[in-house]
């Protein structure tokens, strides 16, 4: 499999929410068939379902031990998938750390000010948020010690 | 680990849904999200990054463009809103425009206020499986970072028992 199709093969396997649940389970340890049935309310033959699928996407290797065949979590092809959701949560993650403080300083600004209660704040916030934002920025600089 | 609530998951063949929880109430975080004034202090700025051009006019039907720049590159997105519930939900359409010309996205983003916590949830529906797999290597990232948290991220991590 090229790395292109690989990557597919690992986003199809965990768009489902029971394999993600498996392999969680097996990021704990290895497991038998019956043990990782057990909490999912499922037959075997429908966890065996998705064993096969998680196995064809690499994501998953079954012992050779024929009674058992204790399931293990592979590590290459979540790296891969990691490395390019990281990239974008990289993104998300300092965007919104960075709205949590502009956030916080709204919140300072609102209880400085409360806005006048006849006034709907939804229309209002829309229309003139770019100049109120700029002036209560400057009236908060002043107030801070 | 932060114990930052940002989740990212891949969700179907074409979609990303983004979840993420802010300390504040539903009306402030709808208005840091949509006033062009507030978006230039947090989306995307960092490493450089300016967003020297946001233009929203937040209505159906309306446009909007955001263009950021570093000292290599702009980076732009434009695309219209088709529907603004505010202070709940906001849908749209969008695309980048530079550095390369993307197929169309459908982006929605709905706010949810509980006990004065605002949860914001974004679901970006993609044209196809390929543009979705392309849009999670953001050209604005360079660095390639292995850590536990995109496990969390992937496994959505839950008691088995």
């Amino acid at each position: 499999m090229n790395s292109s199709s690989r990557l597919d093969a690992t986003f199809a396997a965990l768009a489902d929410p029971t394999r993600r649940a498996i392999l969680a389970r097996l990021a704990l340890g290895e497991a038998s068939v019956n043990e990782l049935a057990e909490p999912f309310a499922m037959s075997q033959p429908a966890i065996s379902k998705h064993l096969k699928v998680l196995e064809g996407a690499g994501l998953i290797a079954r012992g050779r031990d024929a009674q058992r065949r204790p399931c293990r979590i592979l590590a290459q092809p979540l790296g891969d998938a990691n490395a390019w959701l990281e990239t974008y949560r990289r993104f998300w993650e300092q965007s919104f750390g960075q709205l949590d403080a502009v956030l916080e300083q709204m919140k300072r600004e609102r209880a400085a000010a409360p806005p006048a209660p006849t006034r709907p704040a939804k229309t209002t916030a829309a229309k003139t948020a770019r100049g109120a934002a700029t002036a209560t920025t400057k009236s908060t600089k002043r107030k801070t010690p | 680990m932060s114990t930052d609530s940002l989740k990212i998951v891949a969700q179907g063949d074409r979609e990303i849904v983004i979840t993420r929880e802010f300390d504040a109430p539903r009306d402030l975080v709808f208005e840091a999200w949509t006033t062009p004034a507030l978006l230039k202090r947090w989306l995307g700025v960092f490493g450089g990054w300016s967003l020297d051009v946001c233009d929203i006019d937040l209505r159906a039907g309306g446009a909007f463009r955001y263009l950021w720049r570093n000292a290599e590159a702009n980076l732009e997105i434009r695309g219209s809103f088709s529907d603004i519930q505010a202070p709940e939900r906001i849908v749209g359409s969008e695309q980048f425009v530079q550095p390369f010309v993307s197929d169309e996205a459908i982006g929605t983003t709905v706010f949810e206020e509980r006990a004065g916590r605002t949860y914001v949830r974004n679901t970006v529906r993609y044209s196809s499986q390929a543009a979705r797999d392309g849009a999670l290597q953001s050209p604005m990232e360079h660095g390639m970072r292995a850590s536990y948290a995109a496990l969390d991220v992937l496994l959505e991590q839950r008691d088995p028992q």
